[in-house]
């Protein structure tokens, strides 16, 4: 009982954590998925809601805000897919994540730009940014709210998946690009509905990730975004339930590590665990196995 | 693989001499252009003040080149797509400054460590070397779990262990090493341009060898098909991990330069976006081509350190305020440049074509005999 209400704050904090990853690792996961790509940019789509949150919350009331910043985080996620990734769709896959690392470098600078590279104080939202007790320890709202939304908006997700048209289309390109185009799927809707389902949840994990740290950078959505990927390579790359497991585990770790105060150690833990996971079990926990025909 | 073999006896049949003679005759424009840029970069060091624009690009873009075309040489050449370099030009840089710096400095460098547990330097020269190789041991043990992931996991996983190679080597625990998070400095620096282009150059030298020797075929035929180079008997592993090692090294060789530019080296310079601009470099020059790398890599800084500086600062016609000038608009024109070669051009400056004595020659001729025709 001692351990536990000793370290309770950092479970606590560990699991919150943890569903904000597993948002956005579900982004990665998806793309991942149907376009065998690493999108880069990812990462700086979080950020940018980050930043749309902070400079919209100025001038407007939080329930006009909040919408608001999901849309244009939605809609800044269709048009990246659209100009950068839609034209190299028949272009060696080197080629699209050059292209995706360039939009990333793109969006830092551009907020760079506006910003002035200085830090920007994250609105308090009245709902998630308050305190509550529970036994002996004290959390914010955040860390309680972040797993119970995470869990409701999966099994959303994966009902849509598994029972709506679009869903099926999207598990049929996933499983085969140039078959399920001759089924007559087109191609180009489930992509972009993909990106919108990822940055949808990426504007979400935002407004819980930067609420807990308070703080927003041009380059604040690199590491989440790195982390978020190396927890959707975790829990196998294309799987939702995996990117959950995977986001869950990675958020836990880098908590651990930091309370055991090994800071520095944070990230080059996570990395260190990718690598293992890529050289024993490159499929991760809950991939399927493919087979690469000549 | 017979072929190959009997090329490799060939070459050493001959004389080595009779080897050399024949390809600086096979190259005679080639070697006078180096030899017209050597001496005109000397002139002209004598005669512009040495805290003129040009130097800061020349020396850098050198130091640039140098690394673009390792990366290129693994990505462009070998078909590896690895996000490393980073992590390389940290050991490098690192290795160079621990053992260059003077022993009566230590003290003062070191000052929260006791002066460091090494008491000895090493002569400029030999630590270069030193950084190479140091990089390239530590790419041997990375490139053997590494290198057996295909392509975006190789990316991802060699991102990851270039920022494990960070933090290790900001780790307090190792400061007497090290030296922690904190900086090295006072170790030997250069002030001629000579210097960063002699070695570069010669690094570019040594690649280009490389890469037109039965190994560079070798890495070539891994980059087009993996699965038929290994059917005709190239072994994948090996060549491989040959040329993650050999561009590591020369990555580091690079990053011990940049830390002789810079003169103060810090772990926390060393990130992933560091790696980014190095791979945006090797794309606006054409991914496969070394000339195309180093054109671009002066390039690159010219604009980034000069010619675009302009971008960045507010500016007044009279009393109109140009719009959109202010600080960090000259990365957005960059990106957006970035954004419409990858897009538009994605072949970059050269594609993979190479920039040569004789394509030049080629090219006069053409337009002289175009007009010739017109005259006529």
């Amino acid at each position: 009982m001692e351990f536990i209400n000793k370290n309770l704050p950092y479970i606590l904090a560990g699991i919150s954590l943890g569903g904000q990853y597993a948002l956005i690792s579900i982004g990665y996961t998806m793309v991942y998925g149907i376009l065998r790509l690493i999108n880069f940019a990812h990462g700086d789509i979080f950020m940018f809601a980050g930043f749309a949150m902070v400079y919209l919350a100025a001038s407007t009331p939080l329930y006009v805000s909040i919408p608001l910043v999901i849309i244009i985080t939605v809609i800044l996620g269709f048009l990246i897919e659209r100009i950068a990734y839609k034209p190299l769709r028949s272009a060696p896959r080197m080629s699209v994540m050059i292209s995706a690392i360039g939009v990333s470098y793109l969006l830092q600078n551009l907020a760079w730009y506006f910003t002035s590279g200085l830090a920007k104080q994250y609105p308090k939202i009245p709902w998630i940014s308050g305190s509550i007790t529970i036994g002996s320890a004290t959390t914010p709202i955040v860390t309680i709210i972040t797993p119970i939304l995470t869990v409701l908006l999966v099994i959303i997700l994966v009902m849509l998946i598994k029972y709506t048209k679009i869903g099926m289309a999207m598990r049929a390109v996933s499983k085969d690009f140039e078959t399920s185009q001759i089924m007559g799927i087109n191609i180009n809707s489930v992509i972009s509905f993909t990106f919108i389902i990822g940055s949808f949840l990426a504007a979400i994990s935002s407004i819980l990730y930067f609420t807990s740290y308070s703080t927003v950078t041009p380059v604040a959505g690199a590491m989440p975004g790195l982390r978020a990927f190396v927890a959707a390579v975790f829990g196998g790359i294309g799987s939702i339930p995996g990117a959950v497991v995977g986001g869950l585990i990675i958020g836990m770790c880098e908590n651990i590590t930091k309370g055991l105060g090994w800071t520095t150690f944070s990230d080059a833990f996570t990395f260190a665990l990718l690598i293992i996971i890529l050289v024993a079990k490159p499929t991760g926990l809950f991939g399927e196995k493919t087979t690469e025909k000549v | 693989m017979n072929v190959m073999n009997m090329e490799r006896n060939g070459l050493n049949n001959k004389s080595t001499f009779s080897a050399v003679s024949e390809f600086i005759a096979k190259n005679k424009i080639g070697f006078l252009l180096i030899i017209v840029l050597y001496s005109a970069l000397f002139i002209l060091e004598k005669m512009m003040p040495p805290s003129s624009m040009l130097f800061v690009v020349l020396k850098k873009g050198a130091i640039y080149a140098l690394v673009a075309v390792s990366m290129n040489l693994l990505n462009g050449f070998t078909g590896l797509f690895s996000l490393g370099q980073a992590g390389f030009m940290l050991i490098g840089s690192y290795t160079y400054a621990i053992f260059t710096i003077p022993v009566e400095d230590r003290a003062a460098v070191y000052q929260y460590f006791d002066g460091g547990i090494i008491r000895f330097t090493v002569p400029v020269f030999i630590a270069l070397i030193m950084a190479g190789v140091a990089a390239g041991i530590f790419a041997f043990f990375i490139g053997l779990p590494v290198l057996r992931l295909k392509s975006d996991y190789l990316a991802i996983a060699t991102l990851g262990f270039a920022e494990i190679i960070r933090a290790i080597f900001q780790w307090n625990k190792l400061g007497p090493i090290t030296n922690g998070s904190n900086l090295l400095k006072k170790f030997p620096s250069f002030s001629s341009v000579l210097f960063p282009f002699t070695v570069a150059g010669i690094s570019i030298a040594l690649i280009v060898l490389l890469i037109n020797s039965s190994y560079g075929r070798a890495f070539k035929a891994i980059r087009d098909d993996e699965i038929a180079a290994e059917a005709m008997g190239i072994n994948l592993a090996k060549h491989k991990l040959l040329s993650f090692v050999i561009s590591s090294f020369f990555a580091g060789v690079g990053g011990a330069l940049l830390a002789m530019y810079q003169t103060t080296v810090q772990a926390s310079a060393f990130k992933a976006a560091m790696t980014y601009e190095i791979l945006l470099i090797v794309v606006i020059g054409g991914v496969g081509s070394i000339t195309g790398s180093v054109i671009s890599s002066f390039l690159f800084i010219a604009c980034s350190e000069w010619w675009l500086r302009f971008l960045d600062s507010e500016t007044y016609i009279g009393s109109f305020k140009v719009p959109l000038l202010a600080s960090g608009f000259r990365k957005v024109v960059f990106s957006v440049v970035i954004m419409v070669i990858v897009l538009f051009y994605n072949q970059g400056i050269m594609g993979t074509r190479e920039f040569s004595s004789e394509g030049i020659a080629r090219f006069f001729s053409r337009i002289a005999s175009r007009n010739r025709k017109e005259g006529a």
